[in-house]
């Protein structure tokens, strides 16, 4: 059968496909050369230490992290409430209310990027960083809403009468049975809110100055000025981290069954 | 307060928006009863159950408990018990702490609680599930991890929303007794839902029941079997044949024949069981339109002139060939006369 011998062959360029770039990126972040380059030139991880001597870096990785972070959080504040007022509740015009959250994945991040510069930034002159933390809440808000909307779908609503009945109020149902059920959905929806936020491009482009970049934003800039392979490096450290979130909340928390 | 209205509904109307599902209903049950609310999907029962827990707020009238006036007590400080049709047991906690969940929040901690919790549980014969996980129970098993759940509440009333309907004839039949048993040995005041005749009769001490958001009958299980008070209950109950008296003639629809014998006065309807028709002899021709053997007895479907009618009678009797015509008789000592038909 041509299936038998064809199939491990398109498995194996699926692969190469999707690890071949990472392989590059973790081999040319190992040479000992001055630029950027595959096959690497000898093997060093001069580079790699390299990445945590620039200032830029570290600073810029700060200002990811803290958007990622915080904006994942203040996503799933009001995204959870929201979720579950549209789930449990006939609110007057929800579809209208999911069209308009989830309204961030369907435009193009440059054109939210530019709207929030011009009718945002500009004329309320609010600061660069909380232009970047409501632009990243924004946007990682419909991640939250659609997966904690799947898992409270997925929930009973009646086991909150149950507790109402056994002498819960509506509130301490809420924390005490739909919760704790829901808590892989908002698992789930906090490492896509994450990951998200940390790649974001478009937008942090446009709401970046001076002084104040997202990691990727730096890179960027870097890349533009040299051409070392520090930045390859520095993508290599960031899949291992991203690697090591996904392996921690597998570990601890059965991470796979939620996704 | 007496006993007999330890929990009485007074003109209680419910309804979802616009739509009245109950009208002034009034209500007495009395303490330590078991109590079926019978009817068909949709006749306000379930509804009805929902207000007497609190998760429907009245439109008006009132519900009292036990002396206490609860119409405007929020569900949580009622001292109601429900299981679900679903048993809506928390999927995230185990046995013991379902079973554990209403005695904490009242603040039962230690010793207490334990002692409590496993009561609760060995009377449900649950006692060594303490630590599974409600999805490795099986429908039975949830069941019970509900009602234990909801017992060791000590609730003043229980109510319970199609107990049975989740469970396999055999399941069904163990836990009709098994809840029969807990609610005499507990003296709980027992309330439970159901559309199946069968349940009502076989567990309550009295059955309640409803049409349309009214109040069709009341009354032991031997009154709604033997003598329904209208066309709804007889049909409900199991009464085939079931006619309209108008004028001392039989109707149905378009058909109608004379009735031989005397009816009590006020007497809307006539109604009979297969099994009391007579078959083979009587002043009624009818053609036998099918038969079907069920066991101990043979059933008959007859095309009379009063449209058709069921018929039962002994399998060792001679059969009565399809497609031939057989005498039958309508004995009126033998029928339940309804004092109200198609609600009047």
């Amino acid at each position: 059968m041509t299936s038998r011998l064809f199939s491990p062959l398109v498995l194996l360029l699926v692969l190469a496909f999707l690890i071949g770039p990472f392989a590059i990126i973790i081999a040319a972040s190992l040479s000992a050369g001055e630029t950027l380059a595959f096959p690497p030139q000898g093997l060093s991880l001069r580079w790699v230490f390299k990445v945590f001597e620039i200032e830029s870096f570290r600073q810029s990785f700060g200002i990811s992290m803290f958007l990622a972070i915080g904006g994942t959080l203040m996503a799933l504040i009001l995204g959870v409430p929201a979720s579950y007022a549209l789930s449990r509740y006939k609110v007057p015009g929800a579809e209208t209310i999911r069209t308009i959250v989830s309204s961030p994945i369907i435009v193009p991040g440059i054109i939210v990027g530019l709207a929030l510069l011009r009718y945002f930034v500009v004329p309320f002159n609010t600061g660069i960083l909380f232009a970047l933390f409501v632009a990243h809440t924004a946007l990682i808000l419909p991640y939250a809403v659609r997966v904690v909307s799947a898992s409270l779908t997925n929930l009973r609503s009646d086991i909150e009468e149950a507790a109402v009945l056994l002498g819960a109020s509506r509130m301490g149902a809420f924390f005490r049975v739909v919760l704790p059920n829901i808590r892989g959905g908002i698992l789930a929806a906090f490492i896509l809110g994450f990951v998200t936020s940390f790649n974001q491009v478009p937008v942090s482009l446009f709401l970046s100055g001076p002084g104040v970049r997202t990691l990727p934003i730096d890179m960027l800039a870097y890349m533009e000025i040299t051409y070392d392979p520090s930045v390859a490096a520095l993508s290599a450290l960031l899949a291992f981290m991203s690697l090591g979130i996904v392996f921690l909340a597998e570990r601890f928390l059965g991470f796979s069954r939620y996704v | 307060m007496s006993d007999a209205k330890f929990l009485s509904l007074e003109k209680l109307t419910l309804s979802y928006g616009k739509n009245v599902a109950v009208p002034e209903m009034d209500l007495d049950i009395g303490k330590g009863e078991l109590v079926a609310l019978l009817g068909p999907s949709g006749c306000g029962k379930t509804t009805t159950m929902r207000a007497i827990a609190g998760l429907l707020t009245p439109s008006s009238g009132s519900i009292r408990l036990d002396g206490v006036d609860i119409t405007r007590t929020p569900a949580n400080k009622r001292p109601v018990g429900l299981v679900f049709q679903s048993y809506a047991l928390f999927p995230h906690l185990n046995v013991y702490e379902n079973v554990a969940f209403g005695l904490r929040l009242m603040g039962v901690k230690g010793n207490d609680l334990d002692t409590r919790v496993k009561q609760g549980l060995k009377t449900v014969g649950l006692e060594k599930f303490t630590t599974r996980k409600p999805a490795e129970l099986s429908g039975g098993q949830q069941q019970r991890v509900s009602l234990a759940r909801s017992m060791v509440m000590e609730p003043k009333v229980l109510l319970l929303d199609e107990p049975l309907s989740n469970l396999d004839a055999r399941l069904r039949l163990e836990m009709r007794t098994e809840l029969q048993r807990v609610q005499k040995e507990s003296g709980v005041t027992m309330i439970f839902v159901t559309h199946d005749q069968v349940e009502a009769l076989a567990m309550a001490d009295r059955i309640i029941v409803m049409k349309d958001g009214l109040i069709e009958q009341i009354g032991t299980p031997e009154q709604i079997y033997n003598h329904p008070v209208s066309d709804f209950v007889a049909d409900f109950v199991g009464f085939e044949n079931v006619f309209a008296l108008h004028n001392g003639m039989l109707k149905t629809g378009e058909h109608e024949i004379d009735l031989h014998g005397t009816v009590p006065a006020h007497t809307r309807g006539l109604a009979w069981r297969p099994g009391t028709i007579t078959l083979g002899s009587g002043p009624y021709r009818g053609k036998v339109r099918g038969t079907s053997f069920a066991g101990g007895t043979r059933e008959y479907l007859l095309d009379t002139p009063l449209g058709q009618i069921k018929a039962e009678c002994d399998a060792s009797l001679p059969v009565h060939p399809f497609g031939g015509e057989v005498a039958f008789d309508l004995n009126v000592k033998k029928a339940a006369p309804l004092a109200r038909f198609g609600g009047l």
